[in-house]
């Protein structure tokens, strides 16, 4: 008697809860010296659904490249990644991305940006100008919707990005250090924005940031990243109620606890450096 | 009032420079030093621009009908090179090796004055007025297709890996991202592909004067066969003209393309 073959792969058990996961992922790039420089070695992740995870580590951890595989926007030399227990094959609106550049299309206005996302996913033309205009006043932008790109504020762009990233409705967003070019009050007021938006859209989540202060705030679980080669090597959750406060004490508690794990990695970078 | 201003800044100097140009012309006349048959006096120029503009004049067509016939053929001869050159500019940013093998046969061609293409063409097609579309052609095909790939391949990869992510792929997100994103670029090889048809098209005609042809090119030889001096420089100013009012329209196009973007230095 012969037994039927599934032809379907069975996920593991960790696979079956997981929104998003990497599983012995690595990823080498080559250098412009010749032979390779390793991004990620042996990286395992797994994301529940609605979960907001903040990627931490020291320059050239492969945080980005992390991103960027979850992203689907590169692939992995070793290992895979998945989204709801499907391999990630490229790109798509399912996963909307937050470039640390804004990244708006500086011939369309504010409002054909998020038109645009909305129109890739299918929504008809007479939908888009309401749909538009409803994820730009989440984003408190409606009053700048027929501005260029480039007459907003730094700020306002990454507000506006921020709006056509949630118009697509992702499953999951993914975020490369969107507020490292922003001063640092501007930085406090977008953090602030972005979790009461996140609170309401409640997304699963992926952060990379340099800025411990800022995975702490918005951040259910920080995972930290080692010197490169990076791999993960150390997670804190954060359970801190929402909505959370930057000033909290409790919070700067575990913003030490992580600087000082944190600062250990970036000295083995800097050591590295010297050495060469 | 800020407005009549900025109009009264902008074309201020260039009216005083004409103003000064034919002051000094006119002074030189008077001065009894040039023969008028050599160097008339602008007013000998005016009036025999006034006179020929919109009358012939036997056997010559009058100087509007050569504007318009030159300007004919300018346009016939842009919109097949243009055509053709973007389309070749097009597969060389798609393709390295097109990049590599046509590119640098462009690069080759753009290096070659286009008037230069006039004895083959002549001896290809013949003293005709194909000859001269030919030229003009052959010219614009280099500058467009170089300025097409590389507005194409400097499209900054952060807009097409933001358009990846929002699900736009293949042929939309080359339509909606890709090209647009380039437009600049191209605008600038439009300018130069306009500029360079208008003097291998000038050349051409001055050249090659086919029977009963017309155009601004025959115009001036024609002029000069006849020594009409005030003529040829008559013929001359509106050359003049043509190219102000295109170099004007691409400014104005420019400005708008570059300004919607955030690229201009002093918007």
């Amino acid at each position: 008697m012969s037994i039927p073959r599934t032809l379907v792969a069975l996920p593991d058990a960790r696979g079956v809860t997981a929104k998003l996961s990497a599983h012995g992922v690595s990823k080498r790039f080559r250098s412009s010296r010749g032979g390779g420089v390793s991004a990620l070695t042996d990286v395992d992740l797994d994301i529940t659904s609605g979960e907001f995870v903040c990627l931490i580590g020291p320059s050239g951890c492969g945080k980005t490249t992390l991103l960027n595989l979850f992203a689907g926007l590169e692939k992995p030399d070793m290992g895979e990644l998945r989204l709801d227990g499907r391999p990630i094959a490229g790109p798509g609106p399912d996963r909307a991305v937050l470039f640390q550049d804004p990244a708006l299309f500086p011939w369309m206005s504010v409002r054909a940006n998020v038109e645009f996302a909305l129109e890739m996913i299918g929504v008809s033309k007479d939908e888009r100008p309401d749909r538009a205009m409803q994820w730009l006043r989440k984003v408190h932008l409606a009053h700048f919707a027929d501005a260029q790109p480039h007459e907003l504020s730094g700020g306002m762009r990454q507000r506006a990005a921020l709006a056509r990233a949630l118009s697509c409705q992702p499953e999951v967003l993914l975020a490369d250090e969107p507020f490292a070019a922003l001063d640092a009050q501007t930085r406090e007021i977008l953090q602030r924005e972005l979790q009461e938006v996140w609170s309401e859209t409640r997304n699963t989540f992926v952060f990379v940031t340099h800025n411990v202060r800022e995975a702490v705030f918005l951040a259910d679980r920080v995972v930290l990243m080692s010197a490169p080669p990076g791999s993960l090597v150390a997670e804190h959750v954060i359970t801190a109620p929402r909505p959370r406060d930057i000033e909290d004490v409790l919070l700067s508690k575990v913003v030490v606890d992580i600087h000082g794990h944190l600062s250990k990695e970036v000295e083995k970078v800097v050591a590295a450096e010297i050495d060469r | 009032m800020s407005r009549l201003r900025s109009i009264v800044r902008q074309l201020g100097p260039r009216i005083a420079a004409v103003v000064g140009l034919l002051l000094i012309w006119q002074l030189a006349a008077w001065s009894g030093l040039f023969s008028p048959s050599v160097l008339p006096p602008p007013s000998d120029v005016v009036g025999s621009f006034l006179h020929n503009f919109s009358q012939p004049q036997p056997p010559r067509e009058s100087i509007l009908v050569g504007t318009q016939a030159s300007l004919i053929r300018l346009v016939v001869g842009l919109a097949v090179g243009v055509a053709a050159g973007t389309s070749i500019g097009l597969t060389m940013a798609a393709s390295g090796l097109i990049q590599r093998s046509v590119g640098s046969l462009m690069a080759g061609l753009q290096a070659l004055p286009s008037i230069s293409w006039l004895p083959l063409a002549m001896l290809w097609f013949g003293l005709t007025e194909r000859a001269v579309l030919f030229v003009v052609i052959i010219g614009s095909i280099p500058a467009v297709a170089i300025a097409t790939a590389a507005a194409v391949r400097l499209v900054p990869p952060l807009l097409t890996r933001a358009g990846r992510t929002l699900g736009a792929r293949g042929w939309t997100l080359y339509r909606r991202i890709v090209l647009p994103a380039g437009v600049p670029g191209y605008v600038a090889g439009l300018q130069q592909a306009w500029a360079l048809g208008w003097r291998a098209l000038m050349a051409g005609e001055l050249i090659l004067m086919a029977t009963g042809g017309k155009g601004l090119g025959h115009l001036l030889e024609a002029n000069r066969q006849l020594q009409n001096t005030p003529a040829i420089f008559a013929v001359m100013i509106m050359i003049m003209f043509v190219g102000m009012a295109v170099e004007a329209t691409f400014g104005v196009v420019d400005r708008r393309v570059r300004g919607r973007r955030g690229l201009l230095a002093n918007p």
